[in-house]
């Protein structure tokens, strides 16, 4: 391995960026692919692959093996609001892979009693945010009812380019989020990333199947970054 | 369960690989390229290793390490990489095997 690859993969892996390490096991080069660069051919698809599923493999393309190492930042669920629905959605998220954070300055709801075992911080989106930044392998659920809480974080998430963005409340309420985010400075193709109302459409009535939709839906679209952009261009 | 989103710098092998060659140190990295049945460790793990042997990280969860270090140690001296292969099956090359019954695929390579 050539050393200014380690040190260059290195620095992508402490940023929480991803990296694919290519290397050709004939004759031992190696490079670095980033998410989003071009590569042609059976390579390229396999790289891509790579990206989305996190799975390492050897491929064969051009005549020759490779090993695609992925190195993929771990994915995190920011949740905005210690309330009902984060209490279900906390161990559902930590089990299928995804851990959670909460965040909600209302001390009444941010509790240990009420959220054990969870990274918990009664404390305001600014200033939680402001030390840990939100990062484009972040999912971020905005589930307290409350523009005061939720709107610096939604804006937060769509300028972090979060892999997702969800919000609670009806299609109405949203419609009245949408205006106060644009006067926030968000632009209508990022507001547009916004899922709300929040979740699969399962028919999610209790606190606890809403938990379970909004865990489907940060599922896929983990598992579906960069194709939507793909076939846009195509 | 780990559950930090960041990396563990006292325990990350190409991080310790990072901290080695920046001492001076030969460094030698083996990573798990293909695995067949049941493997310990997935495709992608490292072992990293130095010239005297010191090493950290696993491909094996312990089965076959003493032997990736010894080929390792070679690799550093010549500088060509090698490809070992450690199964059950595999009786003739190697004395060492994984006893779960799956057989991995090595990659050892020297640092720079």
């Amino acid at each position: 391995m050539d050393p200014y690859i380690l040190k260059t993969l290195n620095e992508e892996r402490r940023a929480r960026r991803a990296a694919v390490l290519v290397t050709d096991l004939g004759d031992g080069r190696d490079r670095i692919v980033r998410e989003g660069d071009h590569v042609a051919g059976d390579l390229g698809t396999a790289i891509a692959n790579a990206f989305r599923t996190g799975n390492s493999r050897s491929v064969e393309a051009e005549g020759r093996t490779f090993f695609l190492n992925a190195h993929l930042p771990r994915p995190r669920l920011v949740v905005i609001g210690a309330v009902h629905i984060s209490q279900a959605l906390a161990p559902m998220a930590r089990i299928a892979g995804y851990p959670v954070e909460i965040i909600d300055p209302r001390t009444a709801f941010a509790t240990p009693e009420r959220f054990p075992d969870v990274a918990l911080h009664a404390e305001w989106p600014e200033d939680v945010l402001k030390r840990a930044p939100l990062d484009s392998y972040t999912a971020l659920a905005a589930v307290t009812h409350d523009p005061k809480i939720d709107d610096f974080a939604l804006k937060a998430a769509l300028d972090a380019r979060c892999f997702y963005v969800g919000a609670l409340g009806s299609r109405k309420t949203h419609a009245k989020r949408v205006e106060r985010l644009l006067a926030l400075g968000a632009g209508a193709d990022q507001i547009a990333r916004i899922h709300a109302p929040i979740g699969l459409d399962i028919g999610a009535a209790s606190p606890a199947e809403i938990a379970v939709a909004v865990l489907a839906q940060t599922i896929h679209a983990f598992r579906s970054r960069g194709l939507e952009a793909k076939g846009a261009v195509a | 369960m780990d559950e930090s989103i960041y990396l563990d710098e006292a325990r990350d092998p190409l991080i310790i690989a990072e901290g080695w060659m920046k001492e001076g140190k030969d460094v030698a990295i083996a990573t798990v390229v293909e695995t067949w049945g049941s493997a310990p460790r997935p495709v992608g793990s490292h072992l990293v290793i130095d010239a005297e042997g010191n090493f950290h990280g696993s491909v094996s969860g312990g089965c076959v390490e003493g032997a990736v270090v010894t080929e390792a140690i070679d690799v550093i001296g010549s500088g060509k990489a090698r490809m070992l292969e450690f199964g059950v099956a595999d009786e003739t090359a190697w004395q060492v095997g994984l006893s779960c019954g799956g057989r991995i695929k090595v990659y050892v390579e020297r640092l720079g």
